[in-house]
């Protein structure tokens, strides 16, 4: 099983509050694998609202997000899209 | 007497006594349990959550079918507060660990995350602090099998006065128990707002001090059309609001009075008035406000919040139960019209940058037949129940009319060999609503069985003008001369190839354009169930010569806006 960790940088202007955090979570949970997204040693769950909401990310900071499960890369991908993203969806 | 002052937040006037509604608190007793008594624990929250899940669910779709998508949103946020994964395993690891009962354990959970959200300067954090209030309490009532905070227990009809109203609340609410909503915080378009103009009563919000200056029992004038409340008013001020109330309750009696009757002209000319729906138990509400069919059923629903696809037995018993409901009544059902501002979580849709040009409507299902035949195939299927019709959504050319005509044709014929039963002489429409389809008339109506104009995109495609954009919305004009042209292209062809053209757009439900749209000949008009008995009232007060001079003379004017100030002084000077 693939378990893959990459470094992102929030470009996102609104940072990942409101919106893109509600994204974040619902794309998150429509993968199998596990998901967590830590900054600063802090560690949440990426399926979880409350815990993103939590981390408190603010734009052009960077977060570790961690994948672990059978399709760990696609999950990764899509996701870094979200964050990556400056465009708001 | 003291006048207070708020936001006018729906128009009305009201009159009757305070009722305060507290907040929503428990007391949450510490109680310790034995280990052999956990599972039991957590097997309680667990049914708690999945009670809290439907009920939320149930008051989506209600709000979904009684006020439209947009406010049944808000209940998207309290389902992802509800599923949220690291507040269930957080809870039921406390619970394990510590051995107290799980309604204290989960509001103690609660509160520490709205502790650290309040302390983050946040807009939408701070809406989702009232969303995780607004669960929580569900989730804990739940747990504590306690009574829901309503007004269900009220014996006389009250005006209800609050700090503020959840959403919960204000849907557990009923036009026959309150006369009025009285808040202290909110806006226009706050959530009470919203409810209070589709249940129809009126309110005043953000009036700061209404509870700490209202006591219970105060007699109340609520002016929701001026923002005003006037808490135990005297005698003369109460003759006045008494009168003004009479007067537009007798407005509205008028309307009622008519309601079940047809549209006619003074001079014998009919017009269909019908209704739009996007789910099936909105038919209650169109037969009681006297809809003699339904011009538009919207069917996004069925892919809304679900991660699989909806089978073609789910639409087939959604139409057959509109169908039969409506019977004889016509009913015309939208095939799927997704894209643009409505997207579904099933498809992996690219982002367009222009959605609204982009891959969406009969171009999404053209480019997906799977789906659309299967949505066709239910369609006709239930077809024989009762009085069906089919439109097909954004038609921007006759080839696209074409290639969902033979996909139709395909759908029949796979249900002829199969020998399922279904209406041969099905009528398949195309809706109007993109100029270059608005500028063909002429050539579609040879193909299509009768015309729906889509005036909200009509108009913003025709105009340029995207009205979500703040910065641009005042562009947005229904009668600007461009739209009415178009209008009036649109029917003169359909008239001249000998079919039927309706409207289903918000112009169509617009009381100011009634007389210009029958003037221009429109057939149709579809509309939110609310709207029904004052438009007839409308079309049951003039001759169609008269209606027919107003489109000439505004077919001659300049701009929009002198269109619509046009309109309406005519409306007034007819309904006087």
């Amino acid at each position: 099983m693939p378990r893959i960790k990459k470094q992102i940088m929030v470009k996102n202007k609104q940072g990942l509050h409101a919106r893109p955090a509600a994204l974040f979570v619902q794309v998150a949970n429509k993968f199998d694998s596990r998901i967590t997204v830590s900054r600063n040693h802090e560690e949440v769950n990426g399926k979880s609202i409350m815990g993103i909401l939590m981390l408190g990310v603010e734009a052009n900071t960077p977060i570790m997000i961690e994948v672990d499960g059978p399709d760990a890369q696609r999950a990764l991908s899509e996701l870094e899209n979200i964050v990556s993203s400056e465009k708001e969806k | 007497m003291i006048e207070l002052k708020g936001i006018a937040a729906a128009p009305g006037i009201s009159i009757g006594p305070a009722h305060k509604m507290g907040k929503e608190e428990y007391i949450v007793p510490k109680k310790e349990i034995l280990e052999e008594e956990i599972p039991l624990q957590i097997q309680l929250f667990e049914e708690a959550l999945i009670k809290t899940r439907k009920e939320i669910i149930e008051l989506q779709r209600r709000i979904g079918s009684e006020m439209g998508q947009e406010e049944a949103q808000i209940f998207d946020a309290h389902l992802l507060v509800l599923e949220d994964r690291m507040l269930i395993e957080e809870v039921i690891a406390r619970l394990k660990k510590e051995k107290i009962c799980a309604a204290y354990i989960f509001s103690g959970v609660l509160k520490k995350y709205i502790d650290v959200f309040s302390k983050i300067e946040d807009e939408y954090l701070k809406e989702r602090i009232a969303d995780i209030n607004d669960v929580g309490k569900r989730v804990l009532r739940h747990l504590l099998g306690a009574e829901a905070r309503g007004i269900g227990s009220l014996t006389e009809r009250v005006v209800l006065v609050a700090h503020d109203l959840s959403p919960s609340d204000t849907a557990t609410m009923h036009k026959n128990k309150v006369f009025a909503f009285v808040t202290d915080i909110g806006g226009k378009t706050s959530h009470t707002a919203i409810m209070a103009k589709s249940l129809e009563i009126p309110a005043v919000v953000g009036v700061e001090e209404a509870t700490s200056k209202i006591k219970a029992g105060d007699l109340l004038i609520v002016d929701g059309s001026m923002g005003i409340v006037i808490v135990n008013p005297d005698e003369e001020t109460l003759a006045t609001y008494r009168q003004e109330s009479e007067r537009l309750k007798g407005v509205a009696e008028k309307f009622l009075l008519v309601k079940d009757l047809d549209a006619v002209t003074l001079d014998h000319k009919k017009v269909e008035i019908f209704a739009n729906i996007e789910f099936p138990d909105e038919v209650t509400s169109v037969k009681q406000h006297g809809a003699q069919g339904i011009g538009l059923y919207r069917t996004e629903f069925f892919y809304m919040n679900r991660k699989d696809l909806p089978t073609e037995e789910e639409h087939y018993q959604a139409y057959k139960f509109v169908a039969e409901e409506m019977n004889p009544h016509c009913v015309i059902i939208r095939t799927l019209d997704l894209g643009g501002d409505k997207f579904l979580s099933q498809f992996e849709i690219p982002q367009d940058m222009q959605p609204f040009l982009g891959w969406r409507a009969i171009r999404f299902c053209l480019a997906r037949p799977d789906i659309f035949k299967l949505q066709l195939r239910a369609i006709l299927r239930a077809s024989v129940h009762g009085n069906l019709k089919l439109m097909y959504p954004m038609i921007s050319g006759v080839e696209e009319l074409r290639q969902a005509n033979k996909i139709l044709e395909e759908a029949k014929e796979e249900l002829r060999k199969s020998q399922v039963a279904f209406e041969e002489d099905i009528q398949a429409g195309a809706m109007i609503e993109v100029p270059s389809a608005a500028m063909t008339t002429d050539i579609l109506a040879q193909e299509a069985d009768f015309f729906s104009i889509g005036t909200n995109d009509l108009i913003q495609y025709s105009l340029a003008v995207d009205r979500v954009n703040e910065k641009v919305a005042y562009l947005y004009e229904p009668a600007h001369p461009a739209v009415l042209r178009l209008i009036k292209n649109i029917i003169e062809a359909a008239h001249s190839a000998d079919i039927k053209v309706g409207m289903c757009g918000e112009m169509a439900g617009e009381p100011s354009f009634a007389l210009l749209l029958l003037g221009l000949g429109l057939d149709e008009f579809s509309m939110p169930p609310q709207v029904i008995p004052e438009l007839k009232y409308i079309i049951r007060s003039v001759t169609l010569k008269q209606a027919q001079e107003i489109a000439f003379r505004a077919l001659r004017l300049s701009t929009g806006k002198e269109v619509e100030e046009f309109s309406q002084a005519k409306l007034r000077e007819i309904l006087k």
